[in-house]
């Protein structure tokens, strides 16, 4: 199989896209398909700061890497979970420690949230009772820490490695339940709707996650391999891989699944759910909520300390 | 005979299938892994050669 640019050997073939590339022509396609999603969505502009949370997986270093080849002004933010007694989080940061030394202006923060909120998710999740199902507390974890320091850090956006996988996932998911309220908010970009919540862009959205762990093999990028062990036989993994089943028999369904929800979007298929929620400012950490009192995330720590 | 590497787990299969052939012959999915030897990505079509060591890389991630 040839390269369609160059005639050499093809590392890749995109079937979705009936293209096959070598190594050199692969990396370039990345890159541009990357700034054309940046610019179709709007997501920032080359003066923006950009805040992009990594994990020391494959999508979120490929991200960053892209994000830094491009040219933006893009600091990582590593949040320690402090997953499987911290080890599985000190193994992940050790990748991003990695990472940003070896490439030049690739600058990183990190949150820890044993150390700076007194618990790690675990433990958390333990005291509230969720220890058997994490993620979903994990997940208002993140959310919280990434507002608080893209507000604080006066950044513009915050960009995420999620995937063309990963939406389409959470499509059929949301689908499947009819979940029109998580539809609504389903997009390449969620606009800032409160000075102290950042716009959240997801650059790779038109990337199949083949494609991105490929960039991250030919560009060399060491990353953490093993998944979360919360996430092994998660739902997610259940919707992809039936994904994959339509996909090996329709080359593009994936794609045109996703596609085609933003467009029917675009419509007014979810018009009614769009309606924008009316936000209050939370009573402990000022961050916006849309119940009274206190945040989501201000509720978990206070329930902790009931059962504690 | 190649070898084919996946996690922990590692096959001989023989020479001369292709590299998508040899993906579901060990009974995984071609698009959920990507195959490598001697540290460069090789594309579904390649026909594996005697001696190969093939390490097929996972690219799903539930997260």
């Amino acid at each position: 199989m040839k390269c369609k640019k160059c005639g050499g050997v093809a590392a890749i073939n995109m079937r979705q896209h009936k293209l096959a590339l070598c190594e050199e022509h692969f990396l370039e396609w990345i890159l541009k398909q990357t700034q054309r999603a940046i610019e179709k969505y709007r997501m920032f502009a080359p003066e923006d700061r950009i805040l992009v949370a990594v994990s020391g997986g494959k999508d979120s270093l490929s991200l960053w890497d892209v994000l830094l080849r491009l040219g933006y002004q893009v600091e990582g933010l590593y949040i320690h979970l402090g997953i499987s007694g911290g080890g599985y989080s000190d193994s992940s940061l050790e990748y991003v420690e990695r990472f940003a030394a070896a490439r030049e202006g690739a600058r990183f923060r990190v949150v820890s949230l044993k150390a700076d909120y007194g618990q790690s998710v675990p433990e958390l999740a333990q005291m509230t009772h969720r220890g058997h199902k994490p993620c979903a507390l994990c997940g208002l974890v993140k959310r919280h820490v990434m507002n608080r320091v893209a507000y604080q850090g006066g950044y513009d956006a915050i960009a995420t490695g999620h995937n063309l996988d990963d939406e389409a996932a959470v499509l059929m998911q949301n689908t499947l339940h009819w979940q029109a309220g998580y539809l609504a908010r389903q997009a390449p970009v969620l606009p800032s709707t409160h000075p102290r919540l950042a716009r959240k862009v997801k650059p790779f959205v038109r990337l199949y996650e083949r494609e991105t762990a490929a960039y991250a093999i030919v560009r060399g990028i060491d990353y953490i391999y093993d998944e979360c062990p919360h996430a092994v036989g998660s739902t997610t993994i259940f919707y992809k891989s039936l994904l994959n089943q339509l996909e090996s028999r329709s080359p593009g369904a994936k794609l045109s699944f996703y596609l085609s929800f933003l467009q029917a979007k675009r419509e007014g298929l979810l018009a009614v759910q769009e309606e924008a929620l009316e936000l209050q400012d939370c009573q402990n950490c000022g961050q916006p909520t849309t119940a009274p009192g206190l945040c989501a995330f201000c509720r978990l720590w206070e329930q902790r300390m009931d059962s504690g | 005979m190649v070898k084919v590497i996946f996690r922990d787990k590692e096959w001989e299969l023989r020479a001369g299938m292709t590299v998508r052939h040899a993906i579901l012959k060990v009974g995984l999915h071609p698009l959920a892994v990507l195959a490598v030897r001697d540290g460069k990505l090789i594309n579904e079509a390649t026909i594996t050669r005697r001696d190969d060591v093939i390490r097929l890389v996972a690219v799903m991630s539930g997260g």
